[in-house]
């Protein structure tokens, strides 16, 4: 059974369709990435399998969204708990006003969480898995708006992972940083594959080539093709995806 | 997982609580709001009428009109406007569209802020001090408009600021660029898109200056002055005053009452109408730029 | 022609400038103004020019303060002993005591002779404590001449009674109005800082847009109505309501006092704290909710520590609007100047004894000066809160 699916999905910004019609299924412990040009919807997307996109006024959203086989828009989920599930990385690095050990502790915290020890060893758990561990050991008081930008979205990845998630959506994780600090996430990704199910908004077609098991290719809003990393960037079915990645728009 | 959902149901149980609570609170917060409003607009009602408006207070301000009072605050408004408008819309120019950011102007700033922050009897001791004594104006319109002024000025000076800060970049750059001089630019491109902003604060401000009462206690305002004024040193009677005078040191203060609600009603009514003004000025002109 | 246009935008910026001048030369003037009047009263003795305070030569006490002849008068202090004299009981002797001490033969019927009594009286009274009109003591008099203390900071600032016009001396202590005016603000702004932050919050958080759209222009409203309105308000209503249910002998009282500047404060901490709760970046509350946290926890984990500067910087101007506010707290706090000891009863705060007082001191008078050395420590309060306000405003968000 696939870990994450879609089924039909259509939504709407007012009258403004932004998605038309998207089905896709995603299986566990895989790299999905999701490219396409600005505004293709490929973030929206993303966004629908935590549910952000509620935050949103006047958003309607039509057919199924399936996450372990569970309908997360029918009325038993929490979405509370659908978010604890499926941690999520943002655009630019957005840690806390608080310490770098607060920022990890965060989620453990605020779902309801109280076992001291037990933070304290997920806190480092989690540090480990983002690799940041032995960088930040020493000044986990330390704000945490003192480490880099690379450092700052690293700290947001150990902040995702603290909570145990099963599935980890990364939207454009690498755009406001550079090139060492990219390398770096882009290598976690990797690594973090055996445990996570991964899903990756990029606007970088490398990035989608080189982390990736599997690669979506949005445009205007409609899914135009879904397949393995190699054959979308070898031998691309449709003649909008071949445009796209052969670099003609974008 | 069933310890989960516990914390998921304590985490809606707390939300609910401390929503419901915020939510309680800012109905008592309106409540009391409207409480005032309701207050002063059922009592002073019954006292409004052409007659209350335009004739003159008798039988020691407990019988007959406010009409010297409501004469009175238009000059000083007017009075206080005429001086602080264009000063304080000229420097909001100078210091949003000249001067560069830099220790002058963050000193004119704090020291904008400051007079902003200067408590309004203090004025009142300054404008005595200076336009009465000093200048010799005596207890005059011209005295007590300078000091309604000065009030005012930085309120005008911080709106002007805002509204020409909203105005695009690049309508400036694009004038300049067709050869504009910078005094073209301000008055042909910048002053007209930010006009609506600085219009509404000025109305804002009259709202304000309207029942201002403490300035004006020492600089112009009159106890009993049942006529018009003649001149600009001449002493007039002035709502906020006379409301004061009428419910803590009138002759008969149980029987000038009713006064003294109507009195209010008219101040509120004052503040309501440049309120609702300056809502319209602000929707008429963002419709009009729409199209 | 290009010429003419460069000299006119030269005009024209000259005259921009001028005017953004004039912000700072008020300020400038308020501050000469207000301190040479205010500060005046340090070089001056408070009692009437015209009065003499005189002993019998030898007595050893040469110095007296404004306190202990009020005391003396009131016959708190009976003997010389108390302030460091010889013991012997004071005999406090004014024009009063005159007209049963010495016959009108004695006096002359114009008083013509009333300043050789005088004279002659404290020669052989050893413990006599004159306090006369210049006008009746004679050019060669006998006696010794007391001083006055000079009114200092410390007498003024720390003095526990205001009776500016009380004779035989001015009682210029400021210690009551100073408490009472940080008492009524404490007052207030206990009770409009819950109020005014769970209404900042409810506005930039909980309501949606249609809501806010209505509560904003009802928060402005709020704003704009005058204090004297406010006053009349917190007098009708307030001030009843507040006798009846404390069972007060008055309801002008400190408690009647902070509810309406606490109402007064209420837009200002509102609108500041609204704003600064918006200011939260998108991605910090996107980033809280996607760990599964509530909005509730979002708000007071992320949202309400994100903006603590902003929320303190409201209620620091909250502080400072409470403390300058005149008319409202004029009308409701009955206006004793005493040292304030609960909110039920009533006392006085700076700006409230300006207004009130001013109108009936003469120009130029020792009262007149100490009303406008209340103004200077008004304007310096203030001022002190503003430089903190724009401190706490400018600091950088971490």
């Amino acid at each position: 059974m696939a870990k994450l699916s879609a089924n039909k999905v259509n939504l709407f910004y007012g009258d403004n369709h932004a998605l038309k019609d998207v089905t896709l299924k995603m299986d566990a412990n895989t790299v999905t990435a999701f490219i396409g040009p600005s505004g293709c919807g490929k973030s929206t997307f993303l966004r629908l399998f935590n549910r952000m996109n509620d935050l949103i006024p006047h958003v309607r959203i039509e057919g199924d969204i399936v996450v372990d086989g569970e309908d997360i828009y029918s009325k038993e989920v929490s979405v509370d708990l659908l978010r604890k599930n499926i941690g999520m990385v943002f655009q630019k690095p957005n840690p806390f006003p608080k310490s770098i050990f607060e920022n990890v502790a965060y989620g453990m915290r605020v779902n309801g969480i109280r076992d001291k020890h037990y933070i304290n060893e997920r806190v480092e758990t989690s540090l480990k898995q983002a690799s940041l561990w032995t960088e930040v050991k020493d000044k986990l008081k330390k704000s945490a708006f003192e480490l880099s930008g690379g450092q700052q979205q690293r700290l947001c990845i150990a902040r995702a992972l603290a909570i145990e998630p099963s599935v980890v959506l990364m939207d454009e994780p690498t755009s406001a940083l550079d090139p060492l600090a990219t390398h770096k996430i882009e290598e976690l990704v990797f690594n973090l594959k055996a445990d996570y199910t991964i899903v990756i908004v990029t606007h970088n077609m490398q990035q989608a080539a080189r982390v990736s098991d599997k690669t979506a290719f949005f445009y205007l809003g409609e899914l135009i093709e879904y397949d393995d990393t190699n054959n979308i960037f070898t031998k691309p079915r449709e003649i909008t995806t071949q445009n796209y990645i052969t670099g003609r728009f974008g | 997982m069933d310890k989960a959902h516990k914390i998921i149901r304590q985490k809606k149980v707390s939300q609910g609580i401390a929503f419901s609570i915020f939510g309680i609170i800012t109905s008592i917060v309106v409540l009391i709001l409207c409480g005032i409003l309701y207050f002063i607009f059922v009592r002073g009602w019954p006292a409004m009428s052409w007659k209350f408006l335009t004739s003159m207070p008798t039988n020691g301000m407990t019988d007959g009109g406010i009409y010297p009072a409501i004469i009175g605050t238009f000059c000083l408004i007017g009075g206080s406007m005429l001086f602080a408008f264009p000063i304080g819309v000229l420097s909001g120019i100078y210091l949003n569209e000249y001067l560069l950011d830099g220790k002058l102007k963050s000193f004119i700033n704090m020291m904008t802020n400051n007079l902003a922050g200067v408590p309004s009897i203090v004025f009142g001791l300054f404008g005595m001090a200076l336009f009465v004594n000093k200048l010799k104006f005596g207890d005059s319109i011209l005295a007590g408009s300078l000091t309604l002024g000065l009030l005012a000025l930085p309120v005008i000076i911080r709106t002007t600021e805002e509204a020409l800060k909203s105005v695009d970049d690049a309508y400036r750059i694009a004038s300049l660029a067709l050869g504009a001089s910078k005094l073209q630019t301000v008055r042909k491109v910048v002053l007209p898109i930010a006009f609506p902003n600085i219009l509404t604060g000025l109305i804002l401000s009259v709202g304000r200056v309207s029942g201002e009462t403490a300035p004006i206690l020492f600089t112009v305002a009159a106890y009993f002055l049942p006529r018009l004024p003649h001149s600009i040193y001449d002493q007039v009677m002035a709502l906020p005053y006379h409301l004061y005078v009428i419910c803590t040191s009138g002759t008969d203060i149980v029987a000038s009452r009713k006064m003294a609600y109507g009195t209010a009603l008219v101040l509120i009514l004052i503040v309501l109408i440049s309120n609702i003004l300056a809502g319209i000025v602000r929707s008429y002109f963002t419709r009009k730029n729409k199209i | 022609m290009r010429r003419l246009r460069k000299i006119i935008e030269k005009i024209v910026e000259g005259v921009l400038a001028m005017s953004a001048a004039i912000t700072s030369i008020t300020v400038l003037l308020i501050i000469i103004f207000l301190f040479d009047e205010g500060l005046s009263i340090f070089s001056k003795k408070p009692v009437d020019d015209d009065t003499v305070i005189a002993v019998n030569s030898s007595n050893p006490v040469s110095k007296l303060t404004g306190l202990q002849i009020k005391d003396i008068f009131d016959q708190k202090i009976t003997n010389w002993k108390q302030i460091g004299g010889k013991n012997d009981s004071i005999k406090l002797f004014r024009l009063d005591e005159a007209g049963t001490t010495f016959t009108e033969q004695q006096m002359g019927s114009n008083f013509e002779r009333l300043a050789i009594c005088v004279d002659s009286y404290v020669v052989r009274t050893p413990g006599v404590l004159l306090y006369f009109s210049s006008k009746y003591i004679p050019k060669d008099f006998h006696g010794k001449r007391i001083e006055i203390a000079n009114i200092t900071p410390y007498s003024f600032l720390m003095g526990k009674q205001w009776f500016p016009t009380a004779q035989p001396v001015a009682q210029l202590g400021v210690l009551p109005l100073i408490l009472g005016t940080l008492w009524v603000t404490l007052g207030a702004i206990l009770f409009a800082l819950p109020f005014g932050l769970a209404t900042a919050i409810f506005m930039a958080e909980i309501a949606n847009h249609k809501v806010r759209n209505y509560l904003k222009p009802v928060v402005e409203l709020l704003a704009g109505i005058p204090s004297v309105v406010y006053g009349f308000f917190g007098l009708i209503v307030i001030v009843p309501a507040v006798q009846k249910i404390f069972n007060l002998p008055v309801g002008e009282s400190g408690l009647a006092g902070s509810i309406v500047l606490g109402i007064m404060a209420l837009p200002t901490i509102i609108t500041i704290s609204e704003d600064a709760l918006r200011t939260t970046p998108r991605a910090l509350k996107e980033a809280s909710l996607a760990l599964g946290a509530s909005h509730w926890q979002t708000i007071r984990r992320v949202i309400v520590p994100y903006a603590s500067s902003g929320i303190t910087a409201a209620i620091i101007l909250g502080i400072g609007r409470a403390i300058g506010e005149t008319m409202a707290v004029l009308m409701v706090t009955g206006n004793a100047a005493v040292i304030p000891h609960s909110y039920f009863e009533p006392l006085r705060t700076i700006p409230a004894t300006i207004a009130a007082e001013l109108g009936e001191a003469a120009y130029g008078g020792l009262h007149f000066k100490a009303l406008f050395a209340l103004g200077c420590i008004l304007f310096i309060m203030t001022f002190i809160i503003n430089l903190i306000f724009e401190f706490i405003a400018k600091k950088k968000k971490y």
